[in-house]
């Protein structure tokens, strides 16, 4: 008889939570590949907008760039808990023994690895539709791969707010759209710097700043909120 | 003495029934004095002219917007940590007043905007917060009106209103950053303020009588609030005069 031991330590229930997250997404493949087509769409759509003038598309990269990354995330977000909420599973999380928050962080990462890396992966080739230089390819690389895990975590909160709620994909973008703006503006700022040929090195190192304060806070709201939404 | 006994519903209604006319005649007495020294008494700006004046009103309803959004998140913070029914409705009537604020503060700003900038919108940085602010309140509320039971709506409000207020000063100081057209606040240094005595006072005046009235609208809607989500409770029938 191989009895074995349920692993039922923190980061190995963290870590099963995780892999379920992402095989559960590998299975409903188009939920991932939704906000990925969503991202390249709306920026494919910018210089049909405002004219195909390379040096325009190139001022503008940027912030398109952001804003379509937030929109991206924003839309992603209605995954994170619903699917666990209808079925039932998201009470059994919270009934388990193990602390909320690492199992909230876990549910967190996945969500990141499934939209905010795809994302990260994905921006040189509409960059280059925004006839972005390499340089500011570069530098869109690294405060996307900064960003967007703050897009993840305080969007976890604006998600577990609205767990169950009728019109929940509006309101979650009326509640998690301004908290966005710091990020938003380091984002962008950065690139816009580097094009500008100053030092993107202060917009980077606070949105580092805000990475590290949304990593330290943004699962134990996101915790709270989920808890409040099952009462 | 217990405070903690007018927490209870049953015994803070009649009490804020008692305060409300005090501070609504409060309130009515100290913004007419403020308003006439300010529109009338006031001399006359030599840079800005007589469009100044609007500060009187643009300059406390933003110090309100956000001392209420403050008021809003400790209520929240304190229903969240001790399920106390009043501080759950404080924040819930807090939210409107302080969007009302928000708004009002956004107006007037654009207008004097115009003749001293020359436009009724910049994008610079105490705007962008306030217009940021605005979107928090107007979050707040409709997270809170799309959830039916007003235990849980008050309680999901109250850490988003918690979330945002660690964002506020991250927000005001990422848009400061970004840009700034705005002119540096006047009243802060309180020892030697950059501003007047004549003007000084009739702004200080106003700044008293905007707290008085939010205090008076606060205290009407936590007693409509008390009265829809009692109603069932024997007490608000006895004080309404119809047994359920």
């Amino acid at each position: 008889m191989d009895n074995k031991e349920p692993q039922t330590g923190l980061f190995s229930v963290a870590r099963a939570l995780f892999v379920r997250d992402i095989r559960l997404a590998a299975r409903r493949s188009t939920d991932v590949l939704n906000p990925l087509v969503f991202f390249v769409i709306v920026i494919s759509l910018f210089p049909l907008g405002v004219g195909p003038e390379p040096n325009q598309l190139q001022l503008m990269a940027p912030g398109v760039i952001w804003v379509a990354a937030l929109l991206a995330t924003m839309i992603s977000l209605d995954r994170l808990f619903s699917h666990d909420y209808e079925t039932g599973s998201l009470e059994q999380i919270v009934l388990a023994p193990q602390p909320l928050t690492l199992i909230i962080f876990a549910k967190i990462a996945a969500h990141w690895t499934l939209t905010g890396l795809p994302l990260v992966i994905l921006m040189p080739l509409v960059a280059m539709q925004m006839n972005m230089t390499g340089e500011m390819i570069y530098i869109s690389f690294l405060t996307l791969i900064i960003g967007t895990p703050i897009l993840s975590l305080i969007g976890a909160i604006g998600a577990a707010l609205t767990i169950g709620l009728r019109g929940g994909g509006v309101l979650v973008s009326l509640l998690v759209l301004p908290l966005y703006t710091p990020v938003l503006i380091f984002g962008a700022g950065a690139i816009s710097a580097s094009a500008q040929g100053f030092s993107p090195d202060a917009h980077l190192s606070l949105l580092g700043a805000l990475l590290a304060l949304s990593l330290t806070f943004a699962p134990f709201a996101a915790a709270a909120a989920v808890r409040v939404s099952l009462d | 003495m217990n405070i903690t006994k007018y927490a209870a519903p049953v015994v803070f209604y009649p009490l804020a029934g008692k305060l409300i006319p005090w501070f609504a005649w409060a309130t009515a007495i100290t913004l007419a004095v403020g308003l006439i020294m300010g529109l009338f008494i006031a001399p006359t700006d030599y840079q800005q002219g007589e469009s100044y004046r609007i500060m009187f009103i643009h300059v406390p309803s933003a110090w309100m917007s956000m001392l209420v959004y403050v008021v809003m998140a400790t209520a929240g913070a304190v229903a969240l940590a001790w399920k106390t029914r009043l501080s759950e409705m404080l924040a819930t009537a807090c939210a409107p007043v302080g969007a009302s604020f928000t708004l009002i503060a956004l107006i007037t700003g654009s207008i004097w905007g115009k003749p001293m900038w020359g436009t009724y919108w910049v994008w610079d940085a105490r705007l962008t917060s306030e217009l940021v602010l605005l979107f928090l309140y107007l979050g707040f509320m409709a997270l809170q009106a799309s959830i039916d039971d007003p235990r849980r709506a008050a309680r999901a409000a109250a850490i988003l209103a918690l979330v945002g207020v660690i964002n506020i000063p991250i927000i005001h100081f990422s848009v400061e950053w970004w840009n700034t057209l705005h002119q540096p606040a006047s009243v802060s240094k309180i020892s030697a303020p950059s501003i007047h005595p004549s003007m000084l006072w009739p702004l200080l005046i106003n700044a008293a009588g905007f707290h008085l009235f939010f205090a008076t609208a606060v205290l009407i809607r936590m007693r409509t609030e008390v009265l829809i989500r009692e109603r069932h409770k024997s007490w608000i029938a006895d004080i309404i005069g119809t047994k359920p």
